[in-house]
């Protein structure tokens, strides 16, 4: 299997990647490779240009600032797995990268490249669902955010525009002393989830849940936020009687039936993830370094 | 509309300069068909079953889901950098050989540069730390538990004796 042929470039800056997305016709974006050369090798996608943002500058950071983590868009999936400020101020990405393909494949894959390839079950994504990350890209016509919300318009398709580029993601930083947890099912360890489950849990002063947020992954087009679940755990005290009874709502989730699972396995898998990984989330809460 | 370009690598200490390629060649052909090392083995060419893991600039790749001209200016070690000299293998070698960590071979240079940077990261691994790591890559004759016994004994052996790669 060989990839076809294509016109390369590989373009020193954004502005230079960007003016080239404009300029040519049929061209992928080249990030760390991970989906878009097995789709060229198998001959899914046949670009006449392919622009590898490798040799880009600038692309590649880690920064916490004014609450959030700013992380750039070719930042390797190592980076993250390996960087203190993730590990300590935004766990919950750290326990997803952990579950996201090998070593060999975040060696070289990109936070940028797996949000924008959009696969619905791939751990970044839900991850930054969970998070109610903003993605920046760049354009023709300067840079513009997008909420993450807004981002997945439909199945693997972002809402980019064929001229742009994403540059950065931004994810907010819970505050010390939350639950968290990100857990999934799947065959062997480092494939896609069949479904995954993010959690985030905030206490108030008193103990009671004062935000939540659940996610479910690798259940339809894109991540499902588990908003009754999120309502109902608002206002009371963490327990498993009350995560067990909240989470029966995600089995009316909408599911896709595949060669991986029925869309009703999904369902039973996505009450009993979403239960688990809010069971793990206040197990944690209020883990060393939250201030008392 | 054959684009090319020219490439300078190294590989295994080797300097390659001004190679040229086609920019659609993948890493893993080049190594193979361009220098002639076939130590590194092609599977399933679309990054699922690990047999073409190379490291690049010390970190593990699989080279079939790279451009050779993404390497260039790169350092590159194969399966035929990782012993000391032609009569002497490496730690993890020797005790794959020892423990029935191959039987066909295939899988055993993707298995063999994954773990080297593996013991590099981790040299005292769990039993449960060296099954993850070796989760990218498929081998169908040991049922790996002859594999997982090599790695935890090469983990033991590059303790006492610290290799060179």
């Amino acid at each position: 299997m060989k990839p076809p042929p294509f016109h390369y470039h590989d373009p020193r800056t954004v502005a230079d990647a960007v003016s080239l997305l404009a300029r040519l016709d049929n061209a992928k974006l080249l990030a760390g490779g991970q989906s878009l050369m097995p789709m060229l090798n198998m001959r899914f996608v046949l670009p006449d240009h392919v622009i590898d943002l490798n040799r880009v500058d600038g692309l590649s950071y880690i920064r916490e600032r004014e609450g959030a983590l700013e992380i750039g868009a070719m930042t390797r999936q190592r980076e993250l797995e390996f960087s203190d400020v993730v590990r300590t101020r935004c766990p919950l990405m750290h326990e997803a990268i952990l579950q996201v393909g090998h070593r060999q494949t975040r060696n070289r894959g990109t936070i940028g490249g797996s949000l924008c390839h959009l696969d619905p079950a791939a751990e970044l994504v839900s991850g930054a669902a969970a998070l109610d990350a903003t993605v920046t890209v760049a354009g023709p016509n300067g840079t513009r955010e997008i909420a993450f919300a807004d981002f997945p318009v439909a199945y693997m398709t972002p809402a980019i525009e064929p001229q742009e580029i994403l540059t950065a993601v931004r994810l907010p930083i819970w505050p010390q002393g939350h639950g968290y947890a990100f857990i999934e099912f799947s065959r062997r360890h480092g494939d896609f989830a069949i479904v995954s489950a993010a959690a985030l849990l905030e206490p108030d002063a008193g103990g009671k849940i004062a935000r939540a947020s659940v996610t479910l992954g690798g259940m339809g087009q894109g991540p499902v936020r588990g908003r009754e679940v999120e309502q109902g755990l608002l206002g009371q005290a963490p327990g498993d009687d009350l995560f067990r009874e909240l989470c029966e709502s995600c089995r009316a989730i909408e599911a896709v039936d595949d060669i991986h699972a029925s869309a009703g396995y999904r369902q039973h898998l996505a009450a009993v993830l979403a239960r688990r990984a809010l069971t793990k989330a206040a197990s944690r809460l209020g883990a060393a370094g939250r201030p008392h | 509309m054959a684009d090319k370009r020219t490439i300078s690598v190294t590989v295994n200490g080797t300097h390659y300069d001004n190679k040229e390629v086609e920019v659609r060649l993948t890493l893993a052909d080049f190594i193979r068909h361009h220098l002639g090392l076939t130590g590194t083995h092609l599977g399933c060419e679309h990054g699922v079953c690990g047999a073409c893991t190379i490291l690049l600039d010390g970190l593990s790749a699989r080279s079939c889901l790279m451009l050779a001209v993404q390497a260039d200016g790169h350092e590159i070690l194969t399966v035929e950098g990782i012993a000391p000299s032609v009569d002497k293998l490496h730690p993890l070698q020797e005790a794959f050989r020892d423990n029935h960590g191959l039987q066909c071979g295939f899988c055993t240079p993707g298995m063999l540069t994954t773990l080297i940077e593996f013991l590099r990261d981790n040299p005292d691994p769990t039993e449960e730390e060296v099954r993850i790591a070796i989760s990218g890559n498929l081998c169908r004759c040991t049922g790996y538990q002859g594999i997982v016994d090599a790695v935890l004994d090469a983990a033991k052996r590059l303790q006492a004796a610290p290799a060179r790669v």
